[in-house]
């Protein structure tokens, strides 16, 4: 069984797997991290938007062979231990969610929004196309803009 | 054991270490309300009493289960007997706990419980009914349990309980001594204290309860640590999914390279059960892999040649006709058709199962949990009382976690394969072999004469919906499961004529409900039968005004039945800007509904200049729903029918196509995206009477006419069929 290491949240890991299993399932399944959900399985609905080098990326249809010797943070890697990043912390202010399951996807999304374009417009959040199936989409979108206008 | 009653509640203590009470809950009188204007309506069922209503009573001998306990560090439990999916109920029902205790909301913990078959009728979380159900008794057991501290401060200090304060969990006497509750937990629980007089506060002293708060569980759900099913550690449970049949209920006649599917990489173990074939494996990717590998050759299913038009013509020749009129009566008709449409939770069903020889223990988002634990006891033949099921806050539900049949299979396959498991649906067979709104035909026919509208009729012709979760426990479930579909078609109507009901005075008003009886995986999706036949309302509302020659909020004001109502209505009017100048192509659209004691205003903006790409670009909502726990909680309610409704009446539905939707996941099950949502929503709550209305699936059907009149507004167009942009624009994937 082919074994690939690389890190994720800043731990260096090492997971024995097939080269096309999906990193979703070696995050979920063989490394027990679980803030990544799985909603689709095709990168249509978003929900386990995670980053790989920085970029948001869909790890349900990203190889784990790919992320060899790079930098995968999930939603649980995303604060600084106890101190939440300015996107959770607009998105606690909003009280952005409401079933969660699809919410770190989204956030990881908005922070690589906000890597992208520091003062998003509305049409630069309508690209965002992860799913909320709880309807959240206007908090989501003044979430972004607080955090936004926070960071200035 | 101390026991007191006040009016109808009474509270007893429970025997523990620490301080735990329990309160009773008497009948709840009903008080109907009154109506005036116009051409008087007569009361439908669903205004003398709805639905909730007949939960409530139906709920209350077992209401006295409600447990709430403080511990040695003051932190106050309680065991919810409902299930949370995102509705933002512990919340709310946190908020009841620290207000009546005087204690700050994060002392308050609330755990979903554990199916509980004592509790009857007491622990199915839907019909919008939570709130309205638990206000009361959480309120009232909460109470009990600061009088019990505060006595036992008392005590302590040989004072008065009167002369007592509580602030932040902390009881202090008028000469600066203070104990915290953790401190008077053991004596509260163990002392012989004398009757208590137990009193909730007033509305009016309420400091928490009326305030906007947020989530109890934000945290948890911004930083990944919120635990789901498949996100729990049960040791030893492995991945496994069900490949299923090519069209819907269809059974497994013989797996033809089973030997070769075992071999493959991580698989664990295959199993047929009667739903698909099982494969269990070491990471849900192999499962995947494997249950895809597998060659099945497939019997029939219960709906094989049937699509769509077939199911449309069967509804349409079901809805009955409406009365014959003479030629000279003046009237406004339309037929209407609306599409099935799945619950779609971005959790698919899931469930952990752990089956022993002696013992099961299943792990689901359940809001009918009692019935499944029936059902699952049944399948792997053991008691009742042996298996545990845990109800685990789920991925949303819209309906759909009412039905248990991810639990159902998991259990199955643990006793098969003899090793605990983790079950998921894929997206694929979540869309195809999950739960649907059934679709419906609707005509419509208002009748009108020197400005009155004389009568009002309509026939509504639906798919059987489901339910035979029943009230959430196995004896309503198994009348509901009657032969013939007798049970359920009775549990159709009821449920019918306990929602359904106009908020007009239009003379003499009809709605009835005629089922056809087709097997397909239905259920009550938010609103149940509201959205569509509310929501097509709404539309022939709006032609009658323009045939009166009456602007649409106008027209309303003056047939709605209460000032109440009208309020709502004036707020949506007069924040929305109603009548404001648009682009071409652009057009505001109202909607209004009442249900389960609250009403609801919806007015949108929309943009159809490309009449196959609308978009609502902004939305105002207003809603009276009596006394409000959390107006944070409530917005986000309202914001998610307002979602829901567009998504619905734009572009979301499921085409049947020989016994199976074509569509399998969200790239093809067009709900709303944010490039579809509103870039500007404005939600008003009223606050109104002093008991809480329901309000998770209050907001749909206002929303849906709000939508669709704007829509027909905005392209002169007379929507009849919905969603309105309903193409197959994809490739199906494979059965």
């Amino acid at each position: 069984m082919p074994s690939h290491t690389f890190t994720v949240n800043g731990e260096t890991v090492t997971v024995e797997a097939p080269d096309d299993l999906p990193l979703l399932w070696a995050l979920r399944d063989l490394l027990g991290i679980r803030g990544p959900k799985y909603g689709c399985g095709i990168d249509v609905c978003k929900a386990c938007t995670s980053h790989l080098d920085g970029e948001a990326v869909r790890p349900c249809v990203v190889p784990v062979s790919e992320a060899a010797g790079r930098r995968v943070t999930t939603i649980e890697g995303l604060a600084d231990g106890e101190k939440l990043h300015p996107v959770q912390e607009a998105w606690l202010e909003q009280d952005v969610a409401q079933c969660g399951y699809c919410q770190p996807g989204q956030i990881m999304a908005a922070v690589a929004l906000l890597k992208r374009t520091s003062n998003p417009t509305d049409a630069d959040i309508d690209e965002i196309a992860n799913v909320c199936r709880c309807g959240t989409y206007f908090r989501i979108r003044e979430a972004i803009k607080s955090a936004a206008a926070k960071a200035g | 054991m101390s026991r007191h009653s006040r009016r109808r509640f009474l509270t007893y203590l429970v025997a523990a270490p620490t301080l735990a009470v329990a309160t009773k809950l008497g009948l709840d009188a009903y008080a109907p309300g009154s109506a005036d204007a116009a051409i008087p309506t007569p009361p439908a069922p669903a205004d003398l009493v709805d639905l909730g209503d007949l939960l409530i009573l139906a709920g209350a001998p077992t209401a006295h289960m409600l447990v709430l306990r403080v511990d040695e560090e003051g932190l106050v439990h309680f065991r919810l007997p409902r299930e949370e999916v995102g509705q933002g109920l512990t919340t709310a029902m946190a908020m009841l706990v620290a207000e009546e205790l005087d204690t700050p909301l994060d002392h308050v913990r609330v755990r979903l419980d554990d199916a509980r078959p004592e509790l009857l009728f007491n622990q199915l979380t839907g019909s919008s009914n939570s709130v309205r159900s638990l206000y009361d008794p959480v309120r009232h057991t909460a109470a009990a349990a600061r009088a019990r501290l505060v006595r036992a401060a008392a005590r302590q200090w040989g004072l008065d309980a009167q002369d007592l304060t509580v602030r932040r969990g902390v009881v202090s006497a008028p000469d600066g001594r203070t104990a915290s509750y953790g401190s008077l937990s053991a004596a509260a629980a163990s002392l012989d204290l004398g009757p208590l007089v137990v009193r909730p506060k007033k509305a009016s002293e309420h400091t928490l309860v009326g305030t906007p708060t947020s989530r109890i569980d934000a945290r948890d759900l911004v930083t990944g640590r919120q635990v789901y099913t498949l996100d729990l550690d049960v040791p030893g449970a492995k991945p496994c999914m069900v490949r299923r049949p090519p069209t819907i209920n269809g059974t497994v006649k013989s797996v033809n390279n089973e030997a070769a599917v075992r071999a493959m990489p991580g698989v664990l173990d295959v199993v047929t059960i009667d739903t698909g074939v099982a494969v269990v494996a070491e990471t849900f990717g192999q499962a995947l892999d494997a249950k895809e590998a597998l060659d099945v050759s497939w019997g029939p299913g219960t709906v094989d040649g049937l699509s769509d038009r077939d199911i449309r013509a069967r509804l349409k020749a079901a809805t009955p006709s409406l009365d014959l009129l003479g030629p000279l009566v003046k009237k406004v008709e339309g037929e209407f058709d609306f599409a099935f449409v799945g619950h779609a939770p971005l959790e698919t069903n899931s469930a952990v199962a752990d089956v022993r020889a002696d013992r099961a223990e299943i792990w689901s988002g359940l809001k009918s949990p009692i019935v499944a634990r029936a059902a699952i006891a049944e399948a792997v033949g053991l008691p009742a009382s042996k298996v545990t099921v845990h109800v685990v806050q789920a991925g949303g539900s819209f309906g759909r976690r009412l039905f248990h049949d991810a639990a159902l299979e998991a259990a199955v396959v643990s006793k098969k394969s003899g090793r605990p498991i983790r079950l998921m649906w894929s997206r694929i067979d979540d869309t195809r072999h999950g739960r649907m709104r059934p679709a419906t035909h609707h005509r419509i026919r208002a009748t009108y004469a020197a400005g009155q509208v004389l009568s009002f009729q309509h026939r509504v012709a639906a798919v059987e919906t489901d339910f035979r979760h029943g009230l959430g426990d196995a004896l309503t479930a198994a009348a509901a499961s009657l032969p013939s579909g007798i049970g359920n078609a009775t549990f159709a109507q009821t449920l019918f004529l306990t929602t359904v009901k106009s908020p007009y005075h239009f003379g003499i008003t009809t709605q009835t409900l005629t089922e056809v009886p087709i097997r397909m995986h239905t259920g009550s999706w938010r609103s149940v039968y509201s959205a569509n036949t509310r929501g097509a309302e709404e539309i022939i509302v709006d032609e009658l005004a323009a045939r009166l020659g009456k602007d649409p909020v106008t027209f309303r004001r003056e047939f709605l039945r209460t000032a109440r109502q009208r309020a709502v209505l004036d707020k949506v009017a007069e924040e929305g800007q109603w009548g404001r100048a648009l682009p071409d192509g652009w057009a505001q659209g109202v909607g209004f509904h009442d249900e389960y004691k609250s009403c609801t205003a919806c007015l949108v903006e929309i943009d159809a200049t490309d009449p196959k790409k609308p978009r609502v670009t902004r939305a105002v909502i207003a809603a009276d729903v009596g006394r409000v726990v959390n107006p944070r909680g409530l917005e986000a309610q309202l914001l998610g029918g307002l979602t829901d409704a567009i998504s619905t009446t734009l572009r979301a539905g499921l085409h049947i196509d020989k016994g199976l939707p074509l569509e399998g996941s969200y790239s093809q099950f067009h709900y709303a995206r944010q490039k579809d949502s509103p870039q500007d929503v404005r939600i008003h709550v009223i606050e109104g009477a002093d008991e809480p209305g329901g309000a998770g699936e209050l907001g749909v059907p206002a929303a849906v006419g709000a939508v669709a009149n704007a829509y027909a507004r905005a392209t002169g167009t007379r929507p009849r069929s919905f969603p309105v942009t309903f193409d197959v624009d994809f490739t199906p994937f494979p059965r």
